[in-house]
């Protein structure tokens, strides 16, 4: 097999898969399981990695990221854990309530947004909530190559600690819980101080976590680069706007509950992405005129690029004004 | 003394800045003799960072110079070696002591600051976190391709490597892992044409 899939339209090449089992965890979390509906083995992935799943809502299609959570050496199988967002725009509530055994689906490549630094003496784990997720493949894979390792889980309360019973189960002395309503909390400060040179910390959950944990590793002379975090953002609902894309030459109309991305791609233009989720530079857009304010909500662009008003990242940001070309 | 200015060159040849103070859980600094003027400039940014700073402090052949200025500013050690050679051990018992959240600020020539930097990346601090200041000589680390031997304080170009005679000419080509630039035979098609060797950056 040739290393890297031939790319024929945008996104990550896809994967027919048929779901092998649906496992609810708590009140909110389920796991997806899926084989492969050609029989083959998966291609392997790197822990940290996401996959994009595809599916048809009635006429509608959605593509939405999830960390991969199997074991990164088990090909036979990936897994996805979802979250339940009953305010959301549908993905995940489309996943819990439509989707069972046997039925199919298709999925990207796996892309790695968030992986290991392989070179890191140890690994500190910080997940808040669903953020579990990647670090369920992180510690398989680090478990098998015997690497260091702790992680520190902070949840809402033990019945939505997902799989927060398992891991302190299996790794009595690495896996830590915190449950917001007994007022436990991760001792950051505490847990930087004395870590070994060449730890590497990673952070997946929700933003204010994210930046806390920036923050504070780098007010005590952590270097950015053994700080690493993932968050993907979903595309928020907004104003209806209106789109001229000059190379396609045809104006579309971005819906209230759709993203600019879905928009384009629905009115049949193949526009670059991989992670749908504001992070990976993928969608990457040049703006060519605008009338209006920029609603950026990305993480890739920096300050000045945001406000420069010469690019946008349609998978998240949005647009509100009287005119938007766009050169797609 | 006045800074050097290194030309612009390949992505691969170090560029260094100017040291400033970082928080940190400790300090390591590092210098050789014009490096503790770098230090000295560090300590009136911040005085009370390089109380709480251990100095590694090489001043080589030139005796007593700046020891005496560097103790006044009260670091929390301060120790005076003959050469890297003699503190590498020193060095390495820091760093595998050390924590995250430990500064590493090198001051003074090529060879020192690349030796002192490939020990910090050994115990895992990533090289882009590492402040360097340049100051002093300009003279070059450089391994010979050929027969891997290390010649010290290279100051032309091309020039002869002093561990099996090569006429080598000197690179901006530079390995952060042996803290040398690449020293290539200047003369293999043609021996013995070998160009006038002039002095680095003249
Ligand atoms: S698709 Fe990744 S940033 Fe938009």
């Amino acid at each position: 097999m040739s290393a890297a899939p031939q790319k024929t339209k945008a996104g990550a090449e896809k994967i027919d898969v048929t779901v092998s089992a649906v496992v609810p965890l708590n009140e909110l979390v389920t796991r997806f399981e899926f084989r492969r509906t050609d029989g083959r083995p998966f291609p392997p992935f790197s822990a940290g990695a996401h996959t994009v799943v595809e599916m048809n809502d009635d006429g509608r299609t959605r593509l939405n990221p999830y960390s991969l959570m199997s074991d990164p050496a088990d090909t036979s199988t990936y897994a996805i854990s979802v979250r339940r967002d009953d305010q959301g725009r549908g993905g995940s509530l489309y996943l819990h309530t439509h989707v069972g055994v046997g039925d199919r689906l298709t999925l990207s490549y796996p892309v790695n947004l968030f992986p290991l630094d392989l070179r890191g003496r140890k690994h500190v784990f910080l997940a808040g909530g669903i953020g579990i997720t990647p670090f369920m493949a992180m510690i398989a894979h680090l478990d098998r190559m015997g690497g260091a390792w702790e992680l520190h889980y902070a949840c809402r309360s033990k019945a939505l600690g997902t799989y927060a019973e398992d891991l302190m189960q299996a790794h009595p002395t690495r896996a830590h819980v915190y449950y917001d309503d007994q007022n436990q909390r991760i001792a950051l400060e505490d847990l930087l101080d004395g870590q070994p040179l060449g730890t590497h910390v990673y952070v997946c959950g929700p933003k204010g976590m994210i930046d806390w944990v920036h923050t504070t590793a780098a007010a005590h002379g952590w270097p950015d680069e053994n700080v690493h975090s993932e968050e993907f953002l979903a595309p928020q609902p907004g104003t209806p706007f209106e789109v001229y894309l000059s190379r396609s030459d045809i104006t579309i109309q971005v819906g209230e509950s759709e993203s600019l991305l879905e928009a384009i791609e629905r009115c049949g233009v193949d526009a670059p992405f991989l992670c749908r989720g504001g992070a990976c530079g993928q969608c990457e857009t040049d703006v060519v005129e605008a009338e209006g304010t920029f609603e950026h909500r990305d993480h890739w662009l920096d300050d000045d690029e945001h406000a420069s008003g010469k690019k946008i990242m349609p998978c998240v940001s949005r647009f509100d004004g009287k005119k938007l070309v766009l050169d797609r | 003394m006045s800074r050097f200015q290194f030309p612009e060159s390949i992505r691969s040849r170090p560029i260094y800045g100017t040291l400033e103070p970082r928080p940190g859980k400790a300090h390591l600094m590092i210098a050789d003799v014009e490096g503790a003027e770098a230090l000295l400039d560090l300590a009136a940014l911040d005085a009370d960072l390089v109380r709480r700073a251990h100095i590694i402090y090489i001043p080589k052949g030139t005796g007593e110079t700046h020891i005496e200025t560097l103790r006044a500013l009260g670091p929390a050690q301060l120790h005076v070696a003959p050469s890297f050679e003699a503190s590498v051990q020193r060095i390495r018992r820091v760093l595998s002591d050390a924590h995250m959240g430990l500064q590493i600020y090198l001051a003074g020539t090529e060879g020192l600051m690349g030796r002192s930097q490939a020990e910090a990346m050994q115990a895992g601090i990533p090289h882009s976190a590492i402040q360097t200041e340049h100051r002093g000589s300009v003279a070059r680390r450089v391994q010979c391709v050929h027969c891997k031997g290390i010649t010290e304080d290279v100051l032309t170009d091309p020039f002869v490597c002093a561990h099996c005679g090569l006429n080598l000419f000197v690179r901006d080509h530079y390995s952060r892992r042996l803290a040398a630039f690449q020293g290539v035979c200047i003369d293999a098609e043609d021996p013995g044409n070998v160009p006038e060797p002039v002095e680095l950056y003249k």
